[in-house]
């Protein structure tokens, strides 16, 4: 249980996805600017990657371990994410509009985000078991939502800041994104 | 020839996919700690980005249009995993500094966008011209990102092993920030004011 709790502070606040692992800047920059889309996003990112790493974690050592075919697995991890993806978009289109219509623009550019198959890797490379590789995604995916919200926070209210025209929009919003990391330094201690 | 041309400078300055683009950031913040992982990391997106250019292109006339994204994925994962093992296997250490965003490169906006947006519409030797000059363009915007972060970080520039430049002043108190990913952020922003400021790129 405690092995368990300091996986989650670890891959959410210690090694953040975002700040400390670069994994996830597009959507990062991209869909910060407005608080609502970057709490959809960050849902989505959680969903997918929870439902992706087990799926990848249940394939990884049941196929190709026994079958020692274990370089296949950039290949065979990217599919499972473009697919899961395009079954969670039917499936959630199918049975709630609301959440689909939150959600539905962003299921699809999570394909080809590099924190889903990201913390597969991890997951991989650190051998966890299934329970930890669980709460890692769970982790990973919360991290990231966080850093999204506080960032679209920000952003928000640099819109109406005087900002010098030449750092304006993408210039600035690395240089908050510079400042979070270092206030997320401070988590360093924790595990 | 001058068509060509056109293709292999548009990816190195007018649509620079670090600078201008903003795509495949990811490795270029994550890895632009040393020139070395930096040339380490243009080489290998170099090979995946010409490779899928060209074989893309080859079959544009055959992909049915409903399934050319699964397609072009299942093409840059066979060429990432080509990499991934050929460098694990003859420059283990650039490997292992380069680690999880090797196989990552599959996600690489730069190669998925211009296997979709260039390589599936035009002829060979267009997207070939267009994979070599955007290579060269993230190749250019990593490695000035790392000089800065390598220089600033440990107060010297060494590429593989021989020092090349060093800043007396700044070698013995270099500051580590720039080596730490918050590094990476402060100077791809004020990088990117500079370009702006002095009109090489339009304010968006």
């Amino acid at each position: 249980m405690d092995n368990l709790f300091s996986i989650f502070i670890m891959m959410a606040l210690v090694n953040n996805f975002v700040l400390a692992k670069f994994l996830g800047l597009c959507p990062f920059f991209g869909v910060s600017k407005k608080l609502s889309s970057a709490v959809s996003m960050g849902l989505a990112v959680i969903l997918v990657m929870l439902a992706t790493s087990v799926v990848s974690w249940l394939l990884f050592y049941q196929l190709l371990v026994p079958f020692g075919i274990t370089y296949m697995r950039t290949a065979i991890f990217i599919l499972v994410i473009a697919s899961l993806v395009q079954i969670l978009e039917i499936t959630i289109r199918r049975t709630n509009v609301n959440l689909y219509n939150a959600l539905g623009i962003y299921l699809p550019l999570i394909t080809t985000n590099c924190a889903v198959l990201g913390v597969t890797f991890i997951n991989v490379d650190q051998a966890f078991n299934l329970a930890e590789t669980v709460v890692s995604a769970l982790g990973a995916g919360v991290g990231f939502t966080l850093v999204l919200a506080i960032m679209s926070g920000i952003r928000e209210r640099l819109d109406l800041a005087d900002v010098p025209k030449a750092f304006k929009g993408i210039p600035v919003a690395f240089l908050v994104a510079m400042i979070l990391g270092i206030a997320f330094l401070a988590f360093g201690g924790m595990v | 020839m001058v068509h060509i041309l056109k293709n292999l400078k548009k990816g190195i300055i007018n649509e620079n996919p670090v600078f201008i683009l903003l795509l495949g950031l990811c490795p270029t913040l994550a890895v632009s700690t040393s020139i070395d992982n930096a040339f380490g990391m243009t080489a290998a997106v170099m090979f995946v980005l010409i490779s899928a250019n060209i074989i893309v292109s080859l079959i544009r006339g055959v992909t049915p249009d409903r399934v050319r994204i699964p397609v072009f994925i299942v093409i840059i994962a066979a060429l990432v995993t080509i990499v991934d093992l050929t460098m694990k296997a003859f420059i283990p250490e650039l490997s292992k500094s380069l680690g999880i965003f090797i196989p990552l490169i599959v996600v690489n906006c730069i190669i998925l966008g211009r296997a979709e947006a260039f390589a599936s519409k035009n002829t060979l030797a267009d997207s070939v011209a267009d994979a070599i000059g955007m290579g060269i363009g993230f190749g250019v915007a990593i490695t000035i990102i790392s000089f800065f972060r390598q220089l600033l970080g440990t107060g010297e520039i060494t590429i593989f092993g021989t020092p090349v430049f060093s800043a007396p002043g700044l070698f013995d108190n270099p500051m580590s920030i720039f080596i730490l990913p918050m590094g990476a952020f402060l100077v791809l922003g004020c990088l990117l004011a500079t370009l702006r400021y002095t009109g090489v790129i339009k304010s968006g």
